[in-house]
């Protein structure tokens, strides 16, 4: 007996996408965003920006999945990220897999 | 429920009547802490104010008082306090912020001798000088002087109004003699009171620049939660209120909260004159020594010397001009105050060496004696 | 998916005075961090923003009231609680904030928060402890380690910090929270409970002073953050008693204290008002 199974609906699970935006001349080159972020989106850039600090950039967009948290542990409101709408080709038509689930 | 302003004719102590004063004026936030021979203000504003849909509380400490004192006029309510000197010596750093903050409130002090805790219930008119220079920095505040406690009700209403119309703490210079003075009060009716409220913004909210000030030279106040958002600091700030490190704003914001005072001079000072125009000799007084130097007035005149008071309502800003022109008039000046010499200063730099100046004066524990000032004005002439 | 090149709006920007920023705390200081996270708290609690007033002290912590685009008082030192308490009392419609640092409210102005506490007065109190003076370059605070290494403890301090959960929740504190800047989501959360909360309510917030204590104690701000990573423990409901900040037994953080009891002007009215006066 199988105690588990692969979701019906896994096409349809909608991981979010996110866009990190940076203000570079707000940074001040703490590295908290770089750190922390889970999914190793940032690096510290070679830049300086008008303060003399090395701002982040984005080095690997795709994984971003817009979790905020380099938004909310940044110090100096110098980088937030916002969602990237699904693509429509990917929007299930399905918003009633609950009932035809298990 | 007895109403806001008590009408009638009444026999009360300096302190209470101050307290009436304030509520006839509309303050509705007292702060307090309990100090002799100030704490019958606190009590008396205790159980008024919530009956006319006021406040009172009593804080940790003098410092909180102020502070909440202040917090409250930026709410928009009339606020003040009241203490005795080393209650005074605490609250002068956050006096200090009133000043830069441009905070209407009023502060009583009903003096007694100091330094420190000196004679916690005898009187004396020791603090002048700290009601002037008391906070750091250079800056102008007004302090009233008041004689009785029929002057004090009245006092403390023009205190009101004056810190209302020029946006800075008003002091009240009382002693612990007119404090503890029980006489007849007479409050009018509320319509015979003239009350004066801070003028508040109009226009634009997102506009608004809170220390920019109007024609003269006061700016209009908004009070919190009233959407304007403003920002307000003890730091050096320019007219939005933002903090700027440099000399030319500071310099700009000094000229500001000294320029409304200075300028306005001839509203803000109030003296009585008492026999002076034949006089050959002035006293200048304040407080309950004006009340000694009034009765030595006609005394010294019954004995043949032409003696004349100018009584001091308005002790800070110093009545420059008036003394000015007495030392013109007079062949002495001479300053009658509760302490060793420090209005006297003033008279001094009035006079300009022009007439000789003579203090009378003590340390501080009683009264001056009518006596010794006919006996003081006879030794020096 | 690159940077965007017009200069972009961050979420915050409306409840911040933009034309102040940036903002004067350090590289790594976790002020900022707290300030954000307090802003996101307001941005979302559906309160009246006309109505919310910020209050701060002196100090690094104190320079917050200045960023934010609220009614905002920067006053003197120690003394924002009694300035707020003022303000409540006056007007109680008003929603007041006091953010701080722990020397502003629990040195200079101790005195004031327990007695804040004690009348459980209707303030939201977030005390920023960076465990020393950052403003004037890293002095001894009262809630500095033992034998860490201050401007004027070079040999180690001799002296014992305060448990700053407990002391206000003796005092009679009725929310009581600490949080560190790396759980910033949860903080956000507590101070989001707390500006609902009737009564008064405290968060410490940990944050790390990279170039005040950080410097002199061999902590860079990602060691700290490290700290707060690895050496903390939630505990909800944990007895305040527990935590004392220590980082090598471990600290305890969460949310310690949620209790009803009328406030200071519930009581007021209640007590001191007769039926017929409230309208004054």
């Amino acid at each position: 007996m199988k105690f588990w199974r692969t979701p019906l609906d896994l096409q349809d699970i909608h991981v979010s996408k996110g866009m990190v935006l940076i203000l570079e001349d707000r940074c001040k080159g703490c590295g908290y965003c770089i750190a922390f972020c889970p999914r190793d989106v940032l690096h510290e850039s070679t830049r300086f920006n008008a303060k003399g600090y090395h701002p982040p950039e984005v080095k690997n967009p795709d994984a971003c999945v817009n979790c905020h948290y380099c938004e909310i542990i940044c110090p100096d409101l110098a980088i937030f990220s916002v969602e990237i709408p699904p693509h429509p080709v990917n929007a299930g038509p399905s918003e009633d897999n609950g009932s035809t689930g298990s | 429920m007895k109403p806001a302003v008590l009408t009638g004719e009444h026999f009360m102590t300096g302190d209470v009547a101050c307290a009436e004063g304030a509520l006839a004026a509309g303050c509705r936030f007292f702060a307090g802490y309990p100090i002799t021979p100030a704490t019958e203000i606190a009590e008396h504003m205790s159980h008024r104010l919530p009956d006319v849909g006021g406040t009172y509380i009593q804080m940790e400490d003098e410092i909180a008082a102020m502070a909440a004192v202040l917090g409250a006029s930026c709410a928009g309510v009339k606020s003040m306090t009241a203490t005795s000197g080393p209650g005074f010596s605490l609250m002068m750093e956050n006096i200090g912020l009133g000043v830069c903050t441009e905070t209407p409130c009023v502060v009583v002090n009903v003096q007694r001798a100091g330094p420190s805790t000196g004679l916690p219930t005898l009187g004396a008119q020791g603090d002048m000088m700290q009601a002037r220079w008391g906070s750091h920095g250079h800056y102008e505040i007004i302090a009233l002087a008041p004689a009785s406690p029929q002057d004090i009700f009245y006092q403390t209403i023009t205190a009101f109004n004056l810190s209302e119309k020029y946006r800075v703490p008003v002091l009240i210079m009382s002693d612990e003699v007119v404090g503890h003075l029980s006489e007849r009060v007479v409050i009018p009716e509320p319509t015979a009171i003239r009350t004066f409220s801070r003028r508040r913004p109009k226009g634009r909210k997102d506009r608004f620049k809170p220390f920019c000030p109007g024609p003269d030279g006061v700016a209009p106040m908004a009070d919190a939660g009233d959407g304007y958002r403003v920002h307000v600091t003890g730091l050096t700030h320019d007219e939005r209120g933002y903090p700027v490190m440099t000399a030319d704003c500071h310099a700009e914001m000094i000229a500001r909260i000294t320029g409304k005072i200075r300028r306005n001079l001839a509203d803000i000072i109030r003296t009585e004159s008492y026999r002076l125009d034949d006089a050959d000799v002035a006293i200048v007084s304040y407080g309950v020594s004006s009340r000694s130097s009034m009765a030595a007035v006609d005394e010294a005149r019954q004995e043949g010397i032409k003696v004349g008071l100018l009584r001091l309502i308005t002790v800070w800003p110093f009545a420059e001009e008036a003394v000015a022109h007495l030392s013109r008039t007079v062949r002495a000046l001479f300053t009658v105050e509760i302490n060793l010499g420090q209005v006297h200063l003033e008279v001094e730099r009035c006079a300009k060496g022009r007439v000789p100046c003579h203090l009378v004066g003590h340390a501080g524990g009683t009264v001056i004696a009518p006596e010794r000032i006919v006996q003081a004005i006879k030794d020096h002439l | 998916m690159k940077k965007a090149k017009a200069s972009p709006s961050h979420p915050l920007d409306a409840l911040v005075r933009t034309e102040r920023i940036p903002h004067i705390w350090c590289p790594g200081c976790g002020i900022g961090t707290a300030f954000s996270a307090c802003l996101m708290a307001l941005h979302t609690s559906g309160l009246d923003l006309d109505k919310t007033v910020m209050v701060s002290g002196i100090g690094c912590s104190g320079r917050a009231a200045g960023y934010t685009r609220l009614d905002s008082y920067h006053t003197t030192h120690g003394r924002a609680i009694p300035f707020a308490t003022g303000m409540k009392l006056a007007k109680p419609e008003l929603q007041v904030i006091v953010f701080s640092g722990d020397g502003d409210l629990f040195a200079i102005g101790g005195n004031h928060i327990i007695h804040a506490a004690r009348r459980n007065i209707d303030l939201t109190v977030l005390c920023v402890n960076n465990l020393n003076y950052g403003m004037t370059g890293g002095q001894v605070a009262a809630t500095t380690p033992t034998l860490a290494k201050t401007t004027t403890t070079p040999r180690g301090n001799p002296e014992q910090p305060f448990n700053l959960p407990l002391l206000v929740y003796a005092a009679g504190a009725t929310y009581v929270a600490r949080w560190t800047i790396l759980h910033t989501r949860d903080l956000t959360q507590s101070v989001q409970e707390a500006l609902h909360h009737k009564g008064f309510a405290f968060i410490e917030v940990l944050a790390p002073c990279p170039t005040g204590y950080g410097r002199r104690n061999k902590e860079r701000p990602l060691d700290t953050l490290k700290l707060y990573q690895e050496r903390t423990l939630i505990k909800n409901g944990a007895n305040p008693a527990e935590a004392f900040l220590d980082f090598e037994r471990g600290v305890v953080l969460g949310k310690f204290v949620e209790e009803q009891r009328p406030t200071c002007i519930e009581m007021y009215d209640r007590t001191c008002r007769l039926p017929d006066s409230a309208a004054g």
